[in-house]
């Protein structure tokens, strides 16, 4: 197995970009991404595209041949591959490009992930996000998809003493965070009392615990380390790429406050990074719900189970805090153009531990971890990256 | 008959109501002389996921539950209603399926205004005692629509009742039955429209009073028996002064059709009006009792029975489902605008 | 008009009507909707999976009010849906009727009804299934 590093990223704004198609996304994304790691067009090997539901979205499948043709690779014929896991998509999208390289495969892939959220309407875009669900036992009976993360928080307050502010903290955080992200959807702090007294969504949760409807997309070049030298200064390495799936409904899980695959998929990475929690540096999470932030931290290991809201609220996850969680603004104020979230985590990760994250800079960043989950945590991949 | 009647028993009445008077005040008229004038106090309102699918499956599997039939035995089900779910689809195949009664089962549906239901118990009266099935069900429900600011509206109701019919642990015999039919156009409901018309006062005399007067006249004759020999009786009752008044025409008293008399508080069920009616009777039937029930349909017609309660009626298990009384009693109140949203008042496209 | 769609939901009506789930004949796990197969059990338990009607009685797990309902419950929005663990074992997702949305609680005692879920718009089918009420 070699070892892979990030030599490029790049991406587009996140936010309702009505003059940009789907095609023009992901074009302007991957040409980013490969200017940005001096490569040629011709030296790429293979195209790895996250998408979680083009079909609905935009009335497209088959986008990994029409994110190699909007890319302009039709006419060398380079192998291209939709991915898709939900919300997970991009982080699957990532996963397969890098062991495409380490299982020696390939030398020098194209990651995207791609959104386009905004062509249908809001119900239809509310109804397609639930077929992360379980459609036939979850979805059919009215459950929607922040009704489900709502009911994991339910339990969490039940469990652990977890309150709606503490919800709400997460929130303020990440907007605060997105505030300096000049890729950010929202790019505004918002006060406490906002978040606590928005439009119910599902109890617990309000307008502003959820992430928004966004269109967006994300791309990165991975290259064999031992190569990356040739094409750049600033590679990053990933040292570490684990997965785990879990139940598809929420209530097969064996415990309605943890996702079990955001354990599994961290003892992996962890694993082959041998690495532990406490050796993480700042983390990219799936923040899809306030909630889900919380449980991630304590899934993840960087807190005791039950204790997320504790850290949130103690500050540990903010951009000066000694763990700081998110500092893209995560899901919530970056936005979740749900295909290219896994991709733009590690972007944000990139960026981070090579010093180019500006006003969001975290001092000493050496590793990052990037954490995107499926549904309500039937998928879930981990990826440490390592400065160089 | 000798032997058969009734096995079992349940019924099905929505939880929701609205006041007379809340409706009387959306259309500006006066809510406490129309409650007076009707006899209705208040109806039951269907929520949005009830129908009369579901309301018959609920009144069926309650009548389950209180007897020992295996349902693999129950050989025929009819379902009569003027709200079916489907104007083609039986309301049946999905009673029979939530039930387990299928797939050897004869089902049909059946329409005949409010006596629909009663119509499906003569029906599987006929087949046991043609030894065609062991068991029969027969349901009666509705969740009857009224047009907006329309008389109708202050008692058009839902709720259902359902009756097993067999040969074996017969709690209440039907002696005798019989009906009266004419074509009169009092009521109706044409194709393709979502609310009925009606004759006015032509509803009353030459149609409810006239088919139910003959025929409860020519069941007491068919039975040989007359008024004071039934300890209950049981009127279909569009509003809570019909059935008091063709009472009296007929010879009853007051105190023999209180217990069977439900619409004032809950309205007019239809088909679901003298089935709930019956089972509220069987509630707190003795062993002994005779029972006295007319049905009416607007069209029009009335079935009529004579009925008496056994012995075995102890050994029902009742308290396995609610008493009608304990459904009139669990109830929640809404307002005319949730109503509206329940009924499907406002249409959306 | 042909409808599409229609043959999915009549599949699941054993499950939908009458909560019809199986038992490992191996192990004795109760599945709800049934498996193909034990997870546990794996092929030990092929050909030893027996149909099994669940009793609809069960105990709520957690719960949501649901507030920007789907278009198919926009009239019946706020209401409760709640992971209710059946006395059998399994879980399964549904909404409770027939309750003050207030008196939902974790550990409330439920019992299933038959109700209508959701319909095809005006003119397709009409699906019925089950919810949940409180257990008196």
């Amino acid at each position: 197995m070699r070892d892979v590093a990030v030599i490029g990223v790049g991406l587009t704004k996140f936010g309702e970009l009505w003059d940009k198609s789907f095609r023009q996304l992901t074009a302007e994304a991957g040409s980013k991404a490969i200017f940005d790691a001096g490569i040629e067009g011709k030296e790429i090997d293979a195209m790895y595209v996250g998408s979680m539901s083009s079909g609905r979205f935009v009335g497209q499948e088959h986008v990994g041949a029409l994110v190699a043709d909007a890319s302009g690779f039709s006419h060398v014929h380079i192998p291209s591959t939709r991915v898709e896991g939900a919300c997970a998509s991009g982080g699957l999208a990532v996963r397969e490009g890098y062991l495409s390289i380490a299982s020696g495969m390939n030398d020098v892939v194209v990651v995207g992930g791609i959104e386009k959220m905004n062509d249908v309407g809001g119900n239809a875009a509310t109804e397609t996000l639930a077929t992360a669900a379980d459609q036939e036992w979850e979805a059919f009976f009215g459950a929607t998809f922040p009704g489900l993360y709502a009911m994991i928080a339910t339990r969490h307050m039940h469990d652990y003493g977890t309150t709606k502010e503490q919800l709400a903290q997460v929130a303020v955080k990440n907007h605060a965070n997105g505030a300096l992200n000049p890729y950010a959807q929202y790019q505004r702090e918002i006060k406490l009392e906002t978040v606590l007294n928005a439009t119910a969504v599902a109890y617990p949760l309000g307008l502003f615990d959820c992430s928004p409807v966004t269109d967006g997309a994300a791309s990165i070049v991975l290259c064999a380390a031992d190569k990356a030298k040739e094409y750049t200064d600033k590679a990053v390495k990933i040292i570490a790429s684990g997965q785990a799936s879990d139940t598809l409904s929420l209530h097969g899980r064996r415990d309605i406050c943890t996702l079990d695959s955001t354990v599994y998929a961290a003892k992996m990475a962890y694993k082959q990074a041998n690495l532990t929690p406490r050796d993480i540096d700042l983390a990219e999470v799936h923040d899809c719900f306030t909630i889900a932030e919380i449980c991630a931290i304590e899934d993840l290991g960087f807190v005791e189970k039950g204790q997320g809201g504790k850290a949130v609220e103690n500050k540990i996850t903010t951009l000066d805090g000694s763990l700081p969680v998110n500092t893209s603004g995560g899901l919530k104020s970056k936005g979740h153009p749900v295909g290219a979230t896994g991709v733009a985590q590690i972007v944000e990760i990139a960026l981070q531990l090579r010093g180019d994250a500006e006003k969001r800079q975290v001092n000493d960043a050496k590793i990052g971890l990037a954490h995107n989950v499926g549904g309500s945590g039937a998928t879930c991949t981990v990826h440490i990256m390592e400065a160089v | 008959m000798k032997g058969i009647g009734i096995v079992s028993y349940g019924s099905n009445i929505p939880r929701y109501r609205i006041k007379a008077e809340e409706i009387a005040s959306v259309w500006g008229k006066d809510g406490e002389s129309i409650s007076k004038g009707l006899g209705v106090n208040e109806k039951s309102v269907p929520s949005v996921d009830q129908d009369t699918a579901t309301i018959s499956v609920e009144a069926a599997r309650a009548a389950l539950r209180r007897c020992s039939v295996d349902p693999q035995e129950i050989g025929a089900i009819y379902v009569g209603s003027e709200s079916h779910p489907y104007a083609v689809k039986p309301t049946g195949t999905i009673v029979g399926e939530a039930i387990g009664a299928t797939p050897d089962l004869m089902v049909a549906d059946y329409e005949f205004a409010c006596k629909a239901g009663t119509a499906g118990i003569q029906s599987c009266t006929a087949l046991v005692k043609g030894n065609l099935v062991k068991y029969g069900l027969a349901i009666g429900a509705d969740t009857s629509q009224a047009a907006p600011g329309d008389a109708l509206e202050f008692s058009a109701s839902a709720g259902g009742g359902a009756f097993i019919i067999g040969r074996d642990n017969v709690i209440a015999t039907i002696n005798h039955t019989c009906s009266f039919t004419t074509d009169t156009p009092d009521f109706w409901r044409r194709a393709e429209r979502k609310y009925p018309a009606h004759g006015g006062r032509f509803t009353g005399a030459p149609a409810y009073f006239k088919h139910i007067t003959s025929c409860a006249t020519n069941i007491m004759e068919m039975a040989g028996t007359k008024p004071e020999d039934y300890d209950y009786a049981i009127f279909h009752q569009p509003n809570g002064k019909f059935p008091i008044k063709v009472a009296k025409m007929l010879g009853f008293t007051y105190d023999q059709i209180k217990q069977g008399l439900l619409a004032p508080y809950i309205g007019n069920t239809y088909s679901g009006a003298t089935m709930i009616g019956l089972a509220s009777v069987l509630d707190v039937a003795k062993p002994g009792d005779r029972v006295f029930l007319t049905s009416y349909g607007s069209g029009a017609g009335s079935d009529g029975f004579d009925i008496t309660v056994t012995d075995k009626i102890k050994d029902l298990a009742r308290d396995n489902a609610p008493t009608v009384a304990q459904m009139v009693e669990d109830k929640e109140y809404i307002d005319y605008g949730t109503y509206a949203k329940f009924t499907d008042l406002l249409y959306w496209e | 008009m042909a409808e599409g769609g229609v043959a999915r939901f009549w599949r699941e009506i054993p499950q939908r009507y009458n909560l019809i789930g199986n038992k490992c004949g191996s192990c004795g796990r109760v599945f709800f909707p049934p498996r193909e197969s034990c997870p546990y059990c794996r092929r030990k338990s092929i050909g030893k999976m027996k149909e099994l009607k669940l009793s609809g009685k069960g105990e709520i797990v957690t719960y949501t009010i649901i507030h920007a309902g789907p278009e198919n419950f926009k009239e019946q929005v706020p209401y409760p849906i709640a992971i209710i663990e059946l006395e059998e074992g399994p879980r399964l997702t549904a909404q409770i009727v027939d309750c003050d949305i207030d008196d939902v609680k974790i550990g409330m005692k439920v019992k299933s009804t038959f109700r209508r879920i959701q319909e095809d718009g005006y003119t397709g089918a009409i699906y019925y299934g089950y919810k949940f009420k409180p257990l008196k």
